[in-house]
């Protein structure tokens, strides 16, 4: 009796959540994770074969999943090409670049001090600010594309760099994920530094900002990930070739209503979509342990 | 002299005050400001302008319940596509999303810490590439000639007798969209239920088990989702914006809007048809209020679920 409730526990413990060590017991997950993940990474391996692949590979029959002979052949046309406007691919990349790390620089300063204000100060809305912004977690961009189109033409923001940044700053998830890792910190920390005659900037800067490094990764990477996949703001309010950006350019590739010639783009196509993608998985990879990290608080109280 | 004295405090606690308020005003205001002209002001005037007829030429004038009428009577193409399309795709999506997301999380969550970061990224990284850098994958995989990696597939198993077009047929347009999605379900909602798994307390499990746990399913309903319900709200909420702002795959994927024969019309592409293609606004608008209040029932229902006693 007393061997087999030893046992029960000690089992438990074994097959349990976030287990030190392997078990026979994982054996079952494993048998389901693996072929899954084979299968839901097959497109994204897909995508590095074939941004590799030599002509004759990419128009092999019957097709080829994995590259033979690879080459770099498919990079060396995307950068020689221009658009049919006669913009190097390079002023799309670089326009990318510019606007990606500008909007996610500004959003997560504006993300991080509203975060903030609302968790250690105290404010008349405060309340009021963090169940609109609750609410707003809801939101769904795509459903205001025709108000924005409004506001943005009435602003006379039309043609111009920064429209691009500006509608993705505000970014309901960001804050709230931000709010709810400094409600983590101790409110005495801050006491403490207000005794001491420090102003809320020192406050910002040299308590909160070291101590919600990982939140900050977070909200970079979703940051990142929104401006540099954005292509619809490219297509909706820039007319100016010059203006518009990669994500944009990789769609006049693939799109049959652009005109483009998707069989003979294929190459350059593949090309680009592996210049898109790679930067969400290297910047995902190393700060994926903060991701983790801050997801721990991301606790939403119905 | 007293009263003097008294108002100047008060002057000063006063002053005091409003530079305190002030600085958390003005720490709030970058944010607050960006977030009233782009998200706030467009609801609001989607919401006004829905009660109007609007072309973006003259000035909207008021038609009340106009458009919405409209809507539910006459809109052929709305009721007998966009609305079962809508529908079909955000059920299948978004809580087979959901669910996925949440076993797959609690899958992980039996894993040590290696394996379960590998799988993690793995999984989670169809969710970054958010359509645009995949269409090049689908339209190699899902070509309609014999070419296609599909077709070439299922053609060489003596499945199929002659190559599908996938994309552009009605058939096989919707279940594409459906799995593709799928594929990239795994977001932010699916990395807060990991972490939401993870943060509880072993001791309790130990304690179920006592009390008279015996299986694991009844471990999932009687302790890990009752301990991690604001995780399992905020996965919720994160799984209905991204199956509604998922709208634009079928156009995506077909390369037309609309879609071929309207097989993969959702209620955003019926947005942009009214609104860029017809120059609809007030119409556009009105579908734009519906496709919120949808989103905005779900999001009721998932908090109903879920809300703490």
């Amino acid at each position: 009796m007393r061997r087999r409730w030893f046992r029960t526990v000690s089992s438990y413990r074994n097959r349990g959540i976030n287990p030190q060590g392997f078990h026979p017991s994982q054996i079952k997950f494993y048998l389901i994770l693996l072929p899954l993940s084979a299968f839901m990474l097959l497109p994204i391996i897909f995508i590095f074969s074939h941004a590799f692949k030599p002509p004759d590979e990419l128009f092999a029959y019957p097709p080829r999943f994995f590259v033979v002979n690879p080459t770099l052949k498919n990079f060396a046309d995307l950068f020689s090409r221009m658009s049919a406007s006669s913009i190097p691919v390079s002023r799309y990349l670089f326009n990318s670049i510019v606007v990606t790390v500008v909007t996610v620089v500004t959003s997560v300063v504006i993300s991080s001090t509203a975060a903030y204000a609302l968790s250690k100060k105290r404010f008349k809305l405060k309340q009021t600010l963090f169940a609109i912004n609750t609410v707003a977690l809801m939101f769904v961009p795509i459903a205001v594309t025709i108000p924005r189109f409004l506001i943005i033409e009435r602003l006379h923001l039309m043609d111009t760099f920064w429209v691009h940044i500006l509608p993705m700053l505000a970014m309901p998830v960001g804050l709230f994920l931000i709010k709810q890792f400094i409600d983590g910190i101790p409110d005495e920390v801050v006491e403490a530094a207000q005794i001491d005659g420090a102003s809320d900037l020192w406050i910002y800067w040299q308590i909160i900002l070291p101590m919600i490094r990982p939140a900050i990764a977070t909200i970079a990477i979703l940051s990142f990930q929104a401006a540099w996949n954005n292509a619809d703001t490219s297509s909706l309010y820039i007319t100016n070739e010059s203006l518009k950006t990669f994500a944009f350019y990789l769609t006049t590739l693939t799109s049959t209503s652009a005109g483009a010639n998707v069989v003979a783009g294929q190459g350059i196509a593949a090309a680009a979509s592996l210049i898109m993608f790679l930067p969400n998985l290297i910047i995902f990879i190393f700060m994926q342990s903060q991701v983790m990290s801050t997801m721990s608080h991301s606790g939403l109280k119905g | 002299m007293q009263t003097a004295k008294s108002q100047s405090s008060l002057v000063l606690s006063l002053k005091k005050w409003w530079m305190k308020e002030a600085s958390a005003y003005g720490f709030v205001s970058g944010y607050a400001l960006m977030f009233l002209i782009f998200i706030a002001v467009p609801v609001l005037v989607a919401i006004l302008l829905s009660f109007t007829f609007f072309d973006t030429i003259q000035p909207p004038h008021f038609l009340a319940l106009k458009n919405y009428i409209t809507l539910l009577t006459q809109d052929d193409i709305f009721m007998r596509y966009v609305l079962p399309n809508t529908i079909q795709f955000a059920v299948l999506v978004g809580p087979g999303g959901y669910l996925l997301s949440f076993i797959l999380a609690w899958m992980l969550a039996q894993l040590p810490k290696v394996p379960r970061t590998i799988f993690a990224l793995i999984l989670y990284s169809p969710s970054m590439t958010a359509g645009v850098a995949m269409t090049v994958v689908w339209q190699a995989l899902f070509s309609g000639d014999q070419t296609g990696y599909l077709n070439s597939f299922l053609l060489s198993l003596n499945l199929i007798q002659e190559p599908i077009q996938w994309l552009q047929s009605p058939h096989y347009l919707m279940p594409i969209m459906i799995i593709v999605t799928l594929w990239s379900s795994m977001g932010v909602g699916f990395l807060a239920m990991l972490a939401g798994i993870l943060e509880i307390n072993p001791e309790l499990y130990e304690a179920g088990s006592i009390d008279g746990i015996r299986n694991r399913f009844q471990e999932i309903i009687y302790i890990t989702i009752p301990s991690m319900k604001p995780q399992m709200l905020f996965g919720a909420v994160m799984a209905i914006v991204a199956t509604f702002q998922a709208g634009s795959i079928g156009v995506t994927l077909s390369g037309s809007n609309p879609t071929p024969q309207y097989a993969g019309q959702l209620i955003v592409n019926h947005i942009e048809d009214y609104g860029f293609f017809r120059y609809e606004m007030g119409y556009a608008a009105a579908v734009s209020v519906v496709l919120l209040l949808m989103v905005w029932f779900f999001a009721r229902v998932a908090n109903r679920l879920f809300r703490e006693e």
